[in-house]
This record gives structure tokens, C-alpha cells and sequence, in this order.
């Protein structure tokens, strides 16, 4: 099908990609990879005035580190993502998890930033990122402002972004030395989680000392599992894990849909949360 | 004169002819057509299921940029027929008028009701959204068998019913007193689900006239141009002679091209009001609404066996959904499987009843397989229910029943004769590769030590009946056209070979195998051989592509057209050589006069000396090219036996494919690497309604799975690797001894997977399993299986 | 209108575009290279898939503007005078395809796997895959082509 016509503005900083957005106000939509935006045009599911295409501005690519925190560019692809060594050293949950993102032409040019402002709760990542407490820097005609993670997903398909900021960098605390994985249920390789489960775990003597999960799909934005997370210290084995594993439901309100329902979702979370943590803890 | 050696053609494993186009992207694809002035044309599609159209306004629509001309359906309904059903299965059958675009009533989300005509796609998709339609909703009417009660709402209000046809098929013994006399009986619904065909190449439509002389070339993505060409010309009005009908490369059908849609109507009715060009191509999502799905059905089967487990009788009862209107065959499919259903087996009884059924949903019709696949399904499961009932392993309860290989002929129950077979040899060369002993060995390890993931085996012994024939057994059928096929060859003056052929592929590789049929035949080099098809003008005659008929028939109308030329030949060759037709010689393409080798000459040669005819035999016409057509005597019959085996994780309901294994008895094979090719693409989709497919509505009728992202089409990371293997039993009912293979894995593999998953599961209580299983309905089982139990 | 300069199996044009519009579309329609053919609307069949600055995109899935200044390959750029590539021959000795819809596509995203995994196993190439929709070959034909084409010496 065929998008609808709309305005588009290629600016070449953030400064001028804020002015554009300030200036078209509500109507305006930002075009990151265009990985999720191109279907919904052609779908005819959104109707923007203005296209704002955040795809030149160098500013907004790239992996860095400041002290204990790695800093992606908002427009960082999943391929690039997947790919650099310091997102793989010290946040691997994040490599592995963008490894499962639809197919590998797709994270060509799908971002990370573009992913998390969608803020789709099937879509991988936010679980991800929320689960690495990583935080979204947003800048608009304001100036920048730094959400936890955990204020930025609002709602289905909206994040905290206001119409007039632009989500410029992700920035992830390093997790070296924690255990991770991603467990994701899907029914076809290309298809949506079902349910993902992402797991962190920090291990001490044998035992788990802090645990953080981040559940894809299982309500109207991502969330933690946090009754399973405190559960979850001090357990020192595999039986310990699936105990706590057992609230990994409490709190979601999973969607229906012609793959599950909220029932089998909330018990796939239980079960793919004991996997997750499991696997991550090297318990499995 | 230069020695021709020809090795045989036929069971070669040619490498195609078709591909070095598709690999190079040097394709015609309807959407690829382009012309002078050609117009683009977007279809408004109804977004309720059942509704009265009130006022439609398409002028705001012709004000907008672009816009050339914008129609309602009554706008067009004058010189626009009712979409022909060749297949009124019964004489009392219910026959709804179905305009190509709608007038006054929509009966499925997606019927058309506007279109508009611009001068690009983008600026038709634009203007169909400034045109106003008022709709007045009516009850959706979407459960099969509320259908049927007698205050449901109704889909053709005129016709007072909801229930299209009763097609009742007895014979043999009466099955209540085989009933009677049986030590056990089971009784099992099952269900088929709706499936979405998704050929990759959408439909599309160009169509060019010539208003001055009202001609009109109509490409188009189908299966079946000829068909295509006359029921175009009785729905429009064009006469026959001035349309042309061009199926350009058409990027794969399984049925779901082989139709007559009303776009092409509609394009047609556009291009001659406004005496221009005109495409419409079908974007994946318009698709899903716009073009017939396959498959709907709910089957009542009970079988009757011996405690021994000799079947004695089998009752079947259908509920097939036709969707809101009948399309080219729509009432013929589950006809197609009613003698299917006692597949391999002898027994006493077969008692058949297939009721059709209106629903406000896209019409269904013929996909791959056709009524075959739901019909092997359904004996498939309930054989093996019965070995479970019975306690005796599957495969040797299949032994006790079917038909051993010396006793074909043999007439099944249901009337057909099949020619050939030997279901021992498949299926012991099966499960030999299979390593079935092994795998039960450590499915019973496994269920021992209660693992969380279980295995199950799935078998599938299954027979089908393909290349429909001959046509009196069709008019018996009450289809409406023939089933025969033709062939023409041309021998060129420079010694080259064109073969004319009525099918039409879309993918089957026809021109590589036709080519290897006529070079062996004529001994003529395989290279020297093009095939055309696909284009009434350049060939005239034919009834197209669709069931597992093109090599039968086509193939054997390209055989007998051959043979036919070489018998020219004969007579040119032996009055060039001076010497009797007797005592000609033909090998490898030359004629030689027996003892003398010296005297000789090639088929180029005749070819050429005919071309000129300064010297032919008195009275002869200067030809030997031929035409033949073939109405075979009978179906072909393929068979063969599918193994499966699936790991099921009984705590979260995923299965996985771990084994596959088939051997198929397709006959003779003219190229083992197509033959292959068509299993290994069967097998996939067979496995996709299996695990993956269905179109799923909600209670208003709307299509919930409406795009790819929804109706899950599988993948490269989602499908095993399978074993394939052939007997090789030929058909006797065709010179070439070939049986159809397009359709055979689909029909065998998806009974194998289910059977597995069942047979994994077996073991915690469950006993069915509808699908697609996906993990949720496997997880419920299980969960059900087990509450039952406590 | 929005004035775009791409190159395009190695001829650069120039073409003022509305913004909207799809690179698959600027190539069929625009371009005349219908070598690159449409399957979904959703971008998971990946018929379309074509290379951009050298890596795999699904071309229904960008706008012509987002490839302004960029350089595509399509199917139709792959053979050089007349010489195929490893990948186009094995997909041909292989019967990796049967109707060719989806070819164009699975010959660019194999294309875009072999260059980071010059040899990878059957599950690489299946995952590689996973974004390209065949129907026609249960896929068994198109794996073995792709790993023919990896056990050649030249570049795919």
C-alpha cells in the first residue's frame, strides 16, 4: 500500500531537528530507521503532516563511554548495536536481545532509539533497556532531560517524548559481571514475541545477589518482574529460581491476540522468567 | 550431415530453462507492464462484513489531483455480469448472483464497492479515500452450523437459506448395519481451518483496448488464461474473438490464481468506458480480503473396524464454508476430497454427505490440494486414533487395511479405479529411513522418565487423485469443463522446436520438463526446444494449470503431438531416402533406412526439406508440426508414505520439528530435480496449516489476521530439513507412466505433523488438537489432559 | 518534490521525488527496474530487499529521499557482462526457486550473509533467511544453494 503524502525536513543537527519538530508541533512524526514508521504509513495507520528524518545527524550515532555508563546514540542501528565491542563487553544483554529483532535487513535499518520511542511493548528492546535501568536522554527546545527508563514508556505506542523532543541517546549503566539472557516465545522466527523475558543476574558466592527482569508483551508498556526480582536474592538453586519465578505475572495485564491469550501469556512469563534467570545465572 | 547423440531426456535432472531470467531480475511480472497512458486503478473494499450499500459519492474522489475517473458498483453494473460457478455441484444447488463489484450489498469484509481511476498509484490510493459510502450494517453471519439453524440471519437474503448444497455420496454396504456388526466405532470432529494461499506474487491486471476496434488484452496474474478468457468474455460482454488473454511470469498460484476475479472484470468494464490502459495490482493486505482463501471446513468422521482392525465403514460429514459468494469451483472442492476419504483402504461402507455453507467471509476456494488434503487429514488422524483404540502401532494397523500392491487395479470404496500402487514399498523404504524403531525406542525412554519434552511420531499413508479426467466423468461431476489438454509442435525450418502448451506454470518448471519430453521424443537437443504458453493468441487452445494435472495431461499432449510429428517426418524422410516408412529406422532424432546406415537423414532436415517442399511425397500437406489433444482415461494416483517426528515441550506448548521423512510414488519422473523441488514445497505448506496458518475472524466478521505480520507465513528458521525419497510405481493411464505431483506433499505432510504432536502427547491424556497447534492450543491440551485426570 | 541523487546498479540519476515515496517504487516505477519486485506491505516477505550503501534493506520499507545520495544494487546489478555470481549460478544448479517471486530478495539478503559469514552453517543460513518469505520451496533448495555459494572461491 501506499503512505499517505506528508512534509518532510532532513535537518543536519538536533538543534535543527528540535526546531523542525517545535515548529510542526502535534502533526510531526521522527523518521529514525523507519523500520516500524514505514509499515504504519503504508498502512495507512498515521497520517503525519511533517517527517522529520533524524537519518544525517552524526551526533545521533555511535557507542561511547562516560565513567560507568555506556552511551548509544539514539540512532545507533541494531546491526551496529549487535556488532560494537563496548556495548558487548558491558551491556550484552542488550547485543544478544537486538540480535532477535526481526531480520538481519531489517536491523539494518531499524535503531535503537527509533525502537524504544515507538515504544511498542512486543518490541524487544524497551524490556531490555528497562531492565538494565538505562535511561533515555530527550532534548527538545527546553534543553535535554534524562528519564529512568521506567517513566519513559507511558502507554501503548507512547513513550514520555513531548511532541517537540527528540530521544537523543540511551545511556545504560555497564553491567559487567552480571549474567544475562533473553529468552524470547515466538511462533514464527520473524513474528513478535509472544512473551520476552529479559534476565540480568549478579552473582555472589553461588548465590544470586540482585536479579532484574524485564518482561516484553505482558501489558501496555514493558515492565519489571520486581516481586520476582526480590524473590529472587539470595536464591541459591534452581528450585529457589522457579519459586520466585512463580509472580513473575504480578502486576501485567498481557493483550489478546490471535497468538495468546493474557491467561497463557502471564504463564509463559513464569515459565520463560525461571528459563531467563536460570540461563543468565548459569544455573540451566 | 552430423551425428546426433541425444542421451534420454526423461528422468534427467535438467537444470531449468525458466531461471536464468528469474535470477537476473529479467522478469514480466503483470505489475511490471507498462504501456503508453497506462492508468492506475485502487479499489474502495467494503470494511463490514454484511451491510447495505446506501449512498456511494465518488465525486469527491474525481476532484482530486490526477483523478481520472472514479465509479460505484452500480456505476458499472450495466455490462458487467454475475462472476460465473463452473462447479454447481448439485442440480438444486443455491446459485447467488455475485456482481464483480457490489451494487446494492457487501457479504464479506474486502467486497468492492468503487474504484477510482489516476494516473499513478499513489494518487489512486489517495482519491479512494475521499469517496463517501453510507453502509446500513446487517447481522454477520460467520458460525457454520448456526448458519444452518432456521432463524439464522441470512448471507443472499433472496435465496431463504444459508445452505448452499447437499452432495451426498453412499456406497457400498449401508453403514448403519456395518455399524452394527462393528466391534468398535470412533467418531472425531476435526477441523479446517480457513487458510490464506499467499502465492508472493499479489494479483494483478493490466488491460490494454483498442477502442476503435474493440479489442482488449488482458494480462493478468493467472493460473488459467484460457478459462480466464472465456468466462471474461460471458461476464463482459467482449466477444471472444476480440479479447486476449496473457498470463505474463505469474509468481505462484496454488489456487489462489485460479479464478475468475471480479478485478479483472472490473478492468476490463474500466477500460472500455474510458478507452484507456488500465492496472490494478493488489497490495498483501487488500490480498487477504480480495482473493479466495482455501480450506473451512468442519468434518464429522466415524470409522467402524473389527477388533482385528479390519475398517468395515467409514461415515463422513462435511460442513464446508463457500464464504459469501461461489467462485470458479468453490462448491467442487470438498467434492474433490469426498473420494479421497477412504484414501488407501478397503473397507465395506463408505457413507459421504457434504452440506455447503454461506458465511459473510471472503469466498473459499480450490488451494493446493483442494478437498485432498482435508480428506487425508481427517482419515489420517482417525486411523490413528484407531490403532491407539485398538492398541496396535500405527503403521501396522495401515498394513491390516490397505490395498496390497498385486491387487491393482483396484476400485476403492468410493468408486475411483486407481491404476497403479505399492504402499509396501514406500513405505517400508519410509520408515527404514526414518530409523522408526530407534525413535519409538526413545519416545518410550522419554515418556519413562516423564521428560519435559516429549517425542511423537506421525505417519501419513496417503493416496490422491490428480490431472482431472477424463471430462465425462467431470460432466457426471457436474463441472462445467472438460479435462482434456492440448499440445502443438513446430518444427522450424531451421530444425528448432516450438511447443505450443495449454497449461499454464507459474513455477512448476513446465518448459524445462515439456522440452525434455519433445527432445526425447523428436531426438532433437534439448536446447533446441522453447516452449510457449501463457498467451491465448499464441496458444489458442487449453484448460491451464491447477490440480497436479499439467504433466499427466499437458505433458502427455506434448508427448503424443511429438510422436505424431516424428510420424510425418517418417513420411517425408522415407520419400527423400526413396525407401518404404518400414523400413525407416528413428534414432536419436535420424531417420535411417535399415542396412543401410549411409542413407539417412535428420528430423532438422525433414524439417527444413518440408519448409521448402520442393520434394514431398505426393498429396501431403507441407506440414510436420502437429497438434494433439489428450483426454485421459482416468485420474493419476500418487502416493506415499510421510513420517514425522516432533519434540514437544509440554510446559510451554512449543513443538519443533526434529525429522521428516517421505517417500513419494509419483510414477515416472521426467526430472527428479523438479519432482524434488515440488515435494520439498508441498511438505511446507502442508506443515504451515499444521503449526502456523489460519485467517482468523473476530464476531463481527473482521479479518483479525489481516497482514503478514498476522497470518504466519513460515520462514527458512522456522522449517527442518526433509528427507525425500521416491518409489517409482508408473501410472498406466498415460504413455509417459507419470502421476501428478504439485500437490502431493500437502496433502500427506500436514496429518504426519498433527499425528505427531497427538502421539507425543498421547501419553499425559490428550487426544486431539486443533489446528494450527500453535503452543497455546498444545498447552491447553496438556493442561485439560491433566485436570481430567486429577 | 524533493530532489534526490542515487546511484543505481552503478548509473547515478537524479530525480525530483515526493517525499513519500518508496525506494521499491522510485526503482519500478521511476526507474523502470522492475527487478526488484513488491510481496507485503509490511515488510516481512523481503522481496524487495535490495543493497543500500552495502548493506541488505527491504526497499519497501525506505523512502527514495532516505536514499538520496546512497548507492543501491538490485537484482538486475548483480551478473557483470553477462557473468553470474557464485550465488545467482548455485541458486540456478541448486533449484533454489521455482516461481523466482522472492528471488531477487533471497539472492541480496544471502548476498548480504555471505559478506559477514563467508561459510555459516545450515541454522546461520536459515536465521540469515528469516526475513525472506518463499513459498514455493519449503526453503531446503535455497539452504543448500547459499551453502554451495559459500564453498566458492570467488565472492558471492
Amino acid at each position: 500500500m501506499i503512505p499517505p503524502a506528508f512534509d518532510y525536513a532532513r535537518p543536519a543537527s538536533v538543534d535543527e531537528a528540535v526546531r523542525a519538530l517545535a515548529d510542526a508541533g502535534e502533526d510531526a512524526k521522527v523518521l529514525a530507521g523507519g523500520q516500524s514508521l514505514l509499515p504504519l504509513l503504508r498502512l495507512r495507520l498515521a497520517f503525519p503532516e511533517l517527517v522529520v528524518d533524524v537519518g544525517r545527524i552524526p551526533e545521533l550515532r555511535g557507542v561511547r563511554e562516560d565513567g560507568d555508563t555506556l552511551v548509544i546514540g539514539a540512532m545507533t542501528t541494531h546491526h551496529d548495536v549487535i556488532h560494537d565491542p563496548l556495548v558487548r563487553r558491558h551491556a550484552g544483554l542488550l547485543a544478544s536481545a537486538t540480535a532477535t529483532v526481526a531480520d538481519p535487513a531489517v536491523r539494518h535499518r531499524g535503531t535503537l532509539g527509533g525502537s524504544l520511542a515507538h515504544a511498542d511493548p512486543a518490541g524487544d528492546l524497551p524490556a531490555v533497556v528497562l531492565a538494565l535501568n538505562g535511561e533515555l536522554v530527550a532534548q527538545g527546545p527546553r534543553g535535554r532531560r534524562t528519564l529512568p527508563a521506567r517513566d519513559f514508556f507511558v502507554d501503548y505506542l507512547q513513550s514520555a517524548l513531548e511532541p517537540d523532543e527528540l530521544l537523543v541517546e540511551v545511556r545504560v549503566p555497564k553491567a559487567d559481571g552480571w549474567g544475562f539472557h533473553y529468552e524470547k516465545f515466538h511462533r514464527v522466527a520473524q513474528a513478535w514475541a509472544t512473551v520476552g523475558v529479559a534476565a540480568l543476574v549478579r552473582r555472589d558466592d553461588g548465590h544470586i545477589a540482585e536479579a532484574r527482569v524485564g518482561l516484553t508483551n505482558m501489558g501496555s508498556t514493558p515492565l519489571r518482574a520486581s516481586a520476582t526480582e526480590q524473590a529472587l536474592s539470595g536464591a541459591g538453586d534452581a528450585q529457589a529460581v522457579a519459586r520466585a519465578a512463580e509472580s513473575a505475572a504480578e502486576g501485567t495485564r498481557p493483550s489478546q491476540d490471535t497468538s495468546a491469550s493474557p491467561e497463557y501469556r502471564e504463564y509463559l512469563a513464569r515459565v520463560l522468567t525461571r528459563r531467563a534467570v536460570l540461563a543468565a545465572a548459569g544455573m540451566g | 550431415m552430423t551425428d546426433q547423440i541425444v542421451e534420454g531426456e526423461v528422468g534427467r535432472a535438467r537444470l531449468r530453462k525458466e531461471d536464468a531470467r528469474l535470477i537476473t531480475g529479467q522478469t514480466n511480472w503483470t505489475d511490471n507492464i507498462s504501456v503508453n497512458g497506462l492508468l492506475h486503478m485502487s479499489i474502495l473494499r467494503s470494511p463490514m462484513a454484511h451491510a447495505r450499500i446506501g449512498r456511494i459519492d465518488v465525486s469527491p474522489a474525481l476532484a482530486r489531483p490526477g483523478v481520472v475517473a472514479a465509479f460505484s458498483g452500480s456505476d458499472l453494473a450495466d455490462g458487467l455480469g454475475s462472476l460465473p460457478c463452473a462447479w454447481p455441484v448439485t442440480e438444486d444447488i443455491v446459485l447467488p448472483d455475485h456482481p464483480p463489484i457490489a451494487v446494492d450489498e457487501v457479504r464479506y469484509a474486502g467486497d468492492p464497492v468503487a474504484v477510482v481511476v489516476a494516473r499513478d498509484r499513489y494518487a489512486a490510493a489517495d482519491a479512494l479515500e475521499a469517496i463517501e459510502v453510507d453502509y446500513e450494517p446487517l447481522p454477520p453471519v460467520l458460525d457454520l452450523e448456526a448458519a444452518l439453524a432456521e432463524d439464522s440471519p441470512l448471507v443472499h437474503s433472496d435465496k431463504g437459506t444459508n445452505r448452499c448444497y447437499v452432495w451426498p455420496l453412499k456406497t457400498g454396504e449401508d453403514f448403519d448395519s456395518v455399524r452394527q456388526r462393528a466391534e468398535v466405532t470412533l467418531k472425531r470432529r476435526y477441523h479446517q481451518q480457513r487458510l490464506i494461499p499467499n502465492a508472493m506474487e499479489p494479483r494483478a491486471v493490466v488491460v490494454t483496448p483498442l477502442p476503435a476496434s474493440g479489442e482488449y488484452t488482458l494480462y493478468s496474474a493467472t493460473q488459467i488464461p484460457h478459462v480466464l478468457r472465456v468466462m471474461m468474455s460471458l461476464v463482459t460482454g467482449i466477444p471472444e474473438h476480440k479479447l486476449r488473454v496473457i498470463a505474463p511470469d505469474v509468481g505462484g498460484g496454488f489456487g489462489s490464481k485460479l479464478n475468475v476475479c471480479g478485478e479483472d472484470a472490473v478492468a476490463l468494464a474500466v477500460a472500455r468506458r474510458i478507452g484507456r490502459p488500465v492496472k490494478w495490482t493488489e497490495s498483501r493486505s487488500e490480498g487477504y480480503l480480495a482473493t479466495h482463501h482455501g480450506r473451512g471446513m468442519i468434518q464429522d468422521i466415524e470409522i467402524a473396524a473389527t477388533r482385528e482392525g479390519k475398517v468395515l465403514g467409514l461415515k463422513v460429514d462435511l460442513l464446508a464454508d463457500m464464504g459469501a459468494y461461489l467462485m470458479l469451483v468453490t462448491p467442487g472442492v470438498p467434492i474433490l476430497g469426498a473420494f479421497m476419504y477412504p484414501a488407501i483402504y478397503k473397507m465395506d461402507a463408505y457413507d459421504f454427505t457434504c452440506t455447503g455453507v454461506f458465511t459473510t467471509r471472503t469466498p473459499t476456494d480450490a488451494y493446493r490440494g483442494a478437498g485432498r488434503p482435508e480428506a487425508t487429514f481427517a482419515i489420517e488422524r482417525i486411523m490413528d486414533e484407531l490403532a491407539v483404540e485398538l492398541g496396535l502401532d500405527p503403521v501396522e494397523l495401515r498394513r491390516r487395511n490397505w490395498i496390497r500392491h498385486e491387487e491393482f487395479p483396484y476400485t476403492s470404496i468410493a468408486g475411483l479405479t486407481y491404476d497403479s500402487g505399492n504402499y509396501e514399498a514406500a513405505t517400508e523404504k519410509a520408515l527404514g529411513l526414518f530409523d522408526y524403531d530407534k525413535l519409538r525406542a526413545e519416545q518410550a525412554d522419554r515418556n519413562h522418565r516423564g521428560d519435559t519434552v516429549r517425542l511423537g511420531i506421525g505417519v501419513s499413508t496417503y493416496t490422491e487423485m490428480c490431472g482431472l479426467a477424463p471430462s465425462r466423468v467431470l460432466r457426471d461431476l457436474r463441472y462445467g469443463a472438460g479435462g482434456w489438454e492440448a499440445a502443438t509442435i513446430r518444427m522450424l525450418p531451421t530444425g528448432k522446436v516450438e511447443v505450443v502448451t495449454g497449461t499454464s506454470p507459474h513455477g512448476q518448471g513446465h518448459v524445462t520438463c515439456w522440452s525434455q519430453i519433445a527432445a526425447d521424443v523428436l531426438g532433437v537437443p534439448f536446447e533446441d526446444v522453447e516452449v510457449v504458453h501463457g498467451d491465448t493468441k499464441a496458444a489458442p487452445q487449453g484448460m491451464d494449470t491447477y490440480g497436479s494435472r499439467s504433466l499427466v495431461v499437458g505433458g502427455t499432449a506434448v508427448h503424443h503431438a511429438a510422436v505424431k510429428v516424428v510420424e510425418k517426418a517418417r513420411k517425408v524422410a522415407a520419400h527423400l531416402l526413396e525407401a518404404s516408412e518400414n523400413d525407416l529406422e528413428f534414432t536419436n532424432g535420424v531417420f535411417s533406412v535399415k542396412g543401410s546406415p549411409d542413407a539417412r537423414r535428420t528430423i532438422q532436415e525433414v524439417a527444413f526439406e518440408t519448409f521448402s517442399s520442393h520434394d514431398l511425397p505426393d498429396g501431403m500437406e507441407p506440414t510436420i508440426n502437429a497438434e494433439h489433444l489428450v483426454d485421459p482415461d482416468n485420474f493419476s494416483y500418487p502416493h506415499g508414505t510421510h513420517l514425522c517426528a516432533v519434540e514437544v515441550d509440554t510446559e510451554t506448548g512449543q513443538t519443533h520439528i526434529r525429522s521428516y521423512v517421505c517417500v513419494d510414488d509419483v510414477g515416472k519422473v521426467v526430472n527428479p530435480m523438479i519432482v524434488e523441488g515440488q515435494v520439498h514445497g508441498g511438505i511446507a505448506q502442508g506443515i504451515a496449516q499444521a503449526l502456523y496458518e489460519e485467517a482468523v475472524y473476530d464476531d463481527d466478521g473482521n479479518l483479525v489476521s489481516g497482514t503478514m505480520a498476522d497470518y504466519l507465513v513460515p520462514s527458512a528458521a522456522d522449517l527442518p530439513d526433509f528427507v525425500t525419497e521416491r518409489t517409482e510405481t508408473p501410472a498406466t493411464s498415460n504413455p509417459l507412466g507419470v502421476k501428478g505431483v504439485g500437490e502431493a506433499g500437502t496433502i500427506a505432510s500436514t496429518p504426519a505433523v498433527v499425528n505427531a504432536i497427538v502421539d507425543a502427547l498421547r501419553p499425559l491424556g490428550v487426544q486431539d488438537i486443533r489446528m494450527p497447534c500453535t503452543p497455546e492450543r498444545v498447552w491447553r491440551a496438556v493442561r485439560s489432559a491433566k485436570e481430567a485426570r486429577s | 518534490m524533493t530532489h534526490i541523487s542515487v546511484k543505481v546498479d552503478g548509473t547515478t540519476y537524479e530525480d525530483d521525488v515526493e517525499p513519500r515515496l518508496l525506494l521499491v517504487h522510485y526503482l519500478r516505477d521511476r526507474l523502470g527496474l522492475s527487478g526488484t519486485p513488491i510481496g507485503c506491505d509490511t515488510s516481512n516477505c523481503g522481496a524487495c530487499t535490495v543493497e543500500l550503501d552495502g548493506v541488505s534493506v527491504k526497499s519497501c520499507s525506505v523512502l527514495a529521499v532516505q536514499a538520496d545520495g546512497g548507492e543501491v544494487t538490485t537484482v538486475e546489478g548483480l551478473a557483470r557482462d553477462g557473468e553470474l555470481t557464485a550465488l545467482q549460478r548455485a541458486f540456478h544448479e541448486k533449484h533454489a526457486l521455482q516461481c523466482g517471486y522472492c528471488t531477487p530478495g533471497m539472492l541480496m539478503a544471502a548476498r548480504d550473509l555471505l559478506r559477514e559469514h563467508p561459510h555459516p552453517t545450515t541454522d546461520e543460513i536459515r536465521h540469515a533467511l528469516e526475513g525472506n518469505l518463499c513459498r514455493c520451496t519449503g526453503y531446503q533448495n535455497i539452504v543448500r544453494a547459499v551453502q554451495a555459494a559459500s564453498e566458492q572461491e570467488v565472492p558471492a
